[in-house]
């Protein structure tokens, strides 16, 4: 027995499919438990009390990508392990999302130049959809390149008329 | 023990096993000893053993790449002179707890292209991943180590990232390098 019981009439509610699924979708962007380096400090900042990572429904860092929505690459990706982050990824079910978090990993940062063993930015491995600048990012960089990302996925269309390639219109 | 004692027990061990002693302030703050690569390891063996020395700890193994130096022609007119020959040397700081000193070792590597030093990694287990890494990074092979695998690159790397000569790949497994 809740307290709202018998308080409310009977309602209905109207919206579309897609903002139905958006809304459940963006409020629920599950992280995968994932650190290469210095941004992962700057990462599990945003995890903890202070600046909550929680509020935004993303939270909930699965230790799997089976269980993942989002892959933050936090931090410099070298050659021997782009291959491993490639797997991950094909690993994670659909939707799926990738953020690069820091220099490093949007574009090779400090080892651009010089760096041998550093790809140079992880959209040469996987499609990256969000990324946050900064070496590390800052706390609220970090929050803000995933409230882009809570945008863009309201932006996503979930129901769509593909075009039959050669039918007459 | 102070470095002149250490290497005067060495001598008296192993008599011409040290080439070259560098002690001058001038040259270096940190004294060294410029061992015959051939010798080293019954060197390491004494430097370990030896209730005086007492070496304990191998800090590192450090792989150098001196590339071959061109001296500048005393006049225009002179034909250039003969490239300086440089190439590989390696380094070992090593440290006795027991006796409270320091003590660096070098050997100077006879091939350029292709060096060749030998192991001590049976003499110092620690050596085992620092001539693993001077391998991976600059190439320096020794003989008779265990297991001479690189260690920090990926196993398929081609060449060795840290010599002065060395090439940037192009692309790695599809992933462009440039």
């Amino acid at each position: 027995m809740g307290a709202l019981d018998h308080k409310l009439e009977p309602t209905v509610l109207t919206t579309t499919v897609d903002r139905l699924v958006n809304w459940a979708r963006r409020s629920s962007v599950w992280p995968m438990t994932f650190g290469l380096a210095c941004c992962a400090i700057e990462m599990m900042a945003v995890g903890a009390a202070h600046h909550d990572l929680d509020r935004f429904g993303s939270g909930a860092f699965r230790a799997t990508p089976r269980q993942s929505d989002l892959m933050i690459v936090a931090g410099t990706v070298s050659f021997k392990m782009a291959e491993l982050i490639k797997r991950l990824y094909e690993q994670m079910p659909d939707p799926k999302y990738v953020l690069a978090m820091g220099a490093c990993a949007t574009g090779g940062g400090p080892y651009y130049k010089y760096g041998y063993h550093v790809v140079k930015g992880i959209d040469r491995v996987v499609p990256v959809d969000v990324y946050v600048g900064g070496c590390p990012p800052r706390p609220e960089a970090l929050l803000d390149g995933l409230m882009a990302l809570q945008a863009k996925i309201d932006r996503q269309h979930v129901i769509t008329k593909v075009p039959i390639i050669g039918a007459a219109t | 023990m102070e470095f002149s004692g250490i290497v005067a027990r060495i001598e008296e061990a192993h008599p011409s096993a040290v080439i070259e002693q560098v002690v001058d302030e001038e040259v270096t703050k940190d004294p060294f000893a410029v061992l015959d690569a051939e010798r080293l390891r019954e060197v390491m063996q004494t430097l370990r053993d030896d209730g005086n020395l007492a070496f304990d700890l191998l800090l590192s193994v450090a792989a150098v790449d001196y590339p071959e130096a061109q001296p500048k022609a005393k006049k225009k007119a002179d034909p250039p002179p003969d490239p300086i020959p440089g190439r590989f040397e390696l380094v070992y700081h090593m440290l006795s707890s027991v006796r409270n000193h320091r003590f660096v070792v070098k050997i100077k590597l006879p091939h350029v292209e292709r060096p060749v030093a030998p192991t001590v990694c049976d003499i110092y287990p620690t050596a085992e991943w620092h001539e693993r890494e001077a391998w991976d990074l600059m190439g320096v092979h020794f003989h008779d180590h265990p297991d001479m695998r690189r260690v920090l690159c990926v196993l398929d790397w081609v060449g060795h990232p840290l010599r002065k000569d060395y090439v940037f790949p192009t692309e790695y497994h599809g992933i462009s390098c440039e």
